[in-house]
């Protein structure tokens, strides 16, 4: 059957739904947000229109492209750690039977509807020297003396790979499940240990899957803020959270806006510069 | 003894037993079809010779060795599998090659035995391709080269050509029969075409319910059926009940048949007659009394549908020697001695 091109404006109907929530909740507060960025701040918290750069150049200075710089590469290690974990654990998953496999995803949708705020305290109790881990460790005679993990760039990642995880590993899961598992028994035939089998073949053929998980978990946990403060030091601390701290604690919206446009703008460039190298690793 | 050896085989799934004590010794170089119909445990059979199941009894010896323990990817065997599982990342070429990339074979090496088998399998100049642009003879024709680049003792495959079409199967399966006498390897196929296994086996293997009922060769099997399973399952055939009269002679639809016995110590037997054997002649004397019901013309051959008190017969011959009768008329049916296969029921 060839499809009719629309022609009346009902046949356009169908569009309207995702058209209207896409302008509601994407192009108006971006729009509003990208406004906000070239606005002038007024002594007080309030902020009058005007088109000044100021708030870009502000922005353009070494200690926040460090800022900048650490938030990207904590997004990138908590997404590559996150894939690695989970792409294991998931393929395990899927060769559980249906009662293991649906007792693990309940576990892990639970630890899903836990907060952020939930999780962060969690971890720092257990990294603490009190009550932490490491008591443990002593009582088993690994350690010495009890030792405080935190705060660090550890517990932070470590934080933040736990509450990106179960995400991961949902994502995977349908695809893994899907995957032909004869695959994996043709390349053993054919002499391959299972797990080289994982390697050159669940792998590659799952690379679309893998390359769209990375960028699910790299923007979500670019807009992690409240793990960082409560694990880390404030050198561990990310752009979201100095987004919020301008937004909210400092009054001065036009900046945490141009902050905000800015880091939407650089994780546009690095998604699709990932898409197009994988693109690219298709065709070849 | 070499060769492949199954020494009481048994797998059980929990409380279900898929394959229960299969005992069959397959010399080198010889060409098995496991031949059964759908859930009888063929896969399974051999996925456990291939190593990917474990069996829950018994031992599979290669060479005389105990392979048993072994783990797939060391038991040097190539396998097709139902769905091919090709690897979709790769391209015809790196898909034959994948088994020599593993086993650390040099590039040049790889690209030559490459070339080799493309030419085996009449698809030089397809090295490029990615295989999901390949038709599925074509990609049949990859899974065989694959399986077959490290030259393994054992080729196993499970129903190769079903997904097929039936002119490209039946070219296929004189292909196959002609590779595998050309390279001598020892090869195992599962089907449920029982016309497949007649073409291509050396010995075909009909399994029922788990268990083997009858290993032999193609013509064995069809003119001297072990039981009444394995007879009706292979070709088409007539079974008739075979009983003792008053007088303890064998009868068969009320016919006193001379030349036949029943099994000793069986009051009552089955008969299979295969359509061809039947003669019909004009009713009366020696031969059992019917009535055509009906006639199928098939061009090469034609089938003629008897109703002997109740009982259906069909009768095979050729247009030359095509039978002069008609609908509705009564026909003797005469059942040579020498074509009655008597079975246990
Ligand atoms: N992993 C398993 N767990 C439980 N039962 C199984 C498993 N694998 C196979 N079975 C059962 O074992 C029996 C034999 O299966 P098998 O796949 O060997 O049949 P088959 O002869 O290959 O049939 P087909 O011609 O349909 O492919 C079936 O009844 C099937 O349900
Ligand atoms: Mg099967």
């Amino acid at each position: 059957m060839k499809r009719e091109p629309p022609r009346t404006l009902a046949d356009y109907g169908p569009l309207f739904f995702p058209a209207t929530m896409l302008t509601v909740f994407f192009v108006v507060p971006f729009g509003t947000m990208i406004a906000v960025s070239f606005f002038q701040r007024q002594q007080g918290g309030f902020y009058t229109p005007a088109f000044v750069w100021s708030n870009y150049e502000r922005f353009l200075s070494v200690f926040f492209g460090n800022v900048l710089g650490f938030s990207l590469m904590l997004a990138i290690t908590v997404a590559i750690c996150c894939v690695v974990l989970a792409l294991p654990f998931t393929y395990c998953l899927t060769r559980m039977s249906r009662r293991a496999q649906v007792l693990w995803l309940v576990g892990l949708l639970s630890v899903l509807s836990l907060s952020e705020v939930i999780i962060g305290f969690a971890w720092s109790t257990l990294f603490s020297r009190t009550a932490g881990i490491t008591n443990l460790l002593v009582a088993i005679g690994i350690m010495d003396a009890p030792r405080a993990l935190y705060p660090g760039f550890g517990a932070v990642l470590t934080g933040m790979v736990y509450q990106a995880f179960p995400y991961t590993v949902l994502v995977l899961f349908p695809a893994l499940v899907r995957l032909d598992p004869t695959l994996t028994e043709a390349a053993r035939t054919l002499g391959s240990s299972p797990l080289r089998a994982f390697f050159n073949v669940v792998v590659p053929a799952l690379r679309n899957t893998i390359v769209a998980t990375l960028i699910m978990v790299f923007i979500f946990a670019l807009g992690s803020y409240l793990l960082p403060q409560i694990l880390g030091r404030p050198q561990h601390w990310t752009l979201s959270v100095l987004i919020t701290d301008q937004a909210i604690y400092q009054s001065n919206m036009p900046f945490a806006a141009a902050m905000a446009v800015f880091l939407v703008l650089v994780t546009l460039a690095l998604v699709s510069l990932t898409l197009f190298i994988g693109r690219k690793g298709e065709v070849a | 003894m070499s060769g492949l050896v199954l020494k009481d085989i048994s797998k059980r799934f929990g409380s279900f037993t898929a394959v229960s004590h299969v005992d069959i010794s397959v010399p080198h170089g010889t060409f098995v079809c496991m031949l059964g119909p759908s859930g009888c445990g063929k896969t399974t059979l051999l996925r456990m010779i291939a190593g990917l199941d474990e069996p829950s009894e018994g031992a599979i010896l290669l060479d005389g060795a105990d392979i048993t323990p072994i783990p797939t990817h060391k038991r040097n065997l190539g396998m097709v599998f139902q769905s091919l599982a090709l690897f979709p990342h790769l391209n015809v070429a790196e898909n034959i090659a994948y088994p020599l990339r593993i086993r650390g074979v040099a590039k040049e090496d790889q690209k030559k035995r490459v070339d080799e088998l493309l030419q085996m399998i009449h698809l030089q100049g397809y090295g490029e391709r990615p295989v999901s642009k390949l038709s599925g003879g074509q990609r049949q024709r990859v899974a065989i080269a694959r399986a077959l680049a490290l030259s393994p003792k054992l080729f196993l495959l499970d129903e190769p050509l079903s997904a097929l079409d039936a002119k490209l199967r039946e070219a296929m399966q004189v292909e196959l029969r002609q590779l595998q006498q050309r390279l001598g390897i020892t090869t195992i196929v599962v089907t449920h075409d029982q016309r497949e296994a007649m073409t291509m086996a050396d010995t075909v293997v009909v399994m029922n319910g788990g268990e083997i009922r009858q290993a032999a060769s193609p013509v064995d099997i069809y003119r001297n059926p072990a039981d009444t399973f394995v007879a009706d399952f292979i070709g088409s055939t007539n079974l008739l009940e075979m009983s003792a009269d008053s007088a303890g002679r064998a009868t068969i639809l009320g016919k006193p048949m001379a030349g036949l016995k029943l099994p000793t110590g069986l009051a009552k037997a089955s008969v299979s007659i295969r359509p061809e054997d039947l003669h019909l002649t004009a009713p009366g004397g020696d031969a059992i009394d019917g009535t055509v019901t009906f006639i199928r013309d098939l061009g090469g051959t034609i089938e003629t549908f008897i109703d002997v008190s109740g009982q259906s017969i069909v009768a095979v011959s050729t247009p030359r020697a095509r039978p002069e009768v008609s609908v509705g008329q009564k026909v003797g049916v005469v059942l040579p001695d020498e074509a009655c296969v008597v079975l246990k029921r």
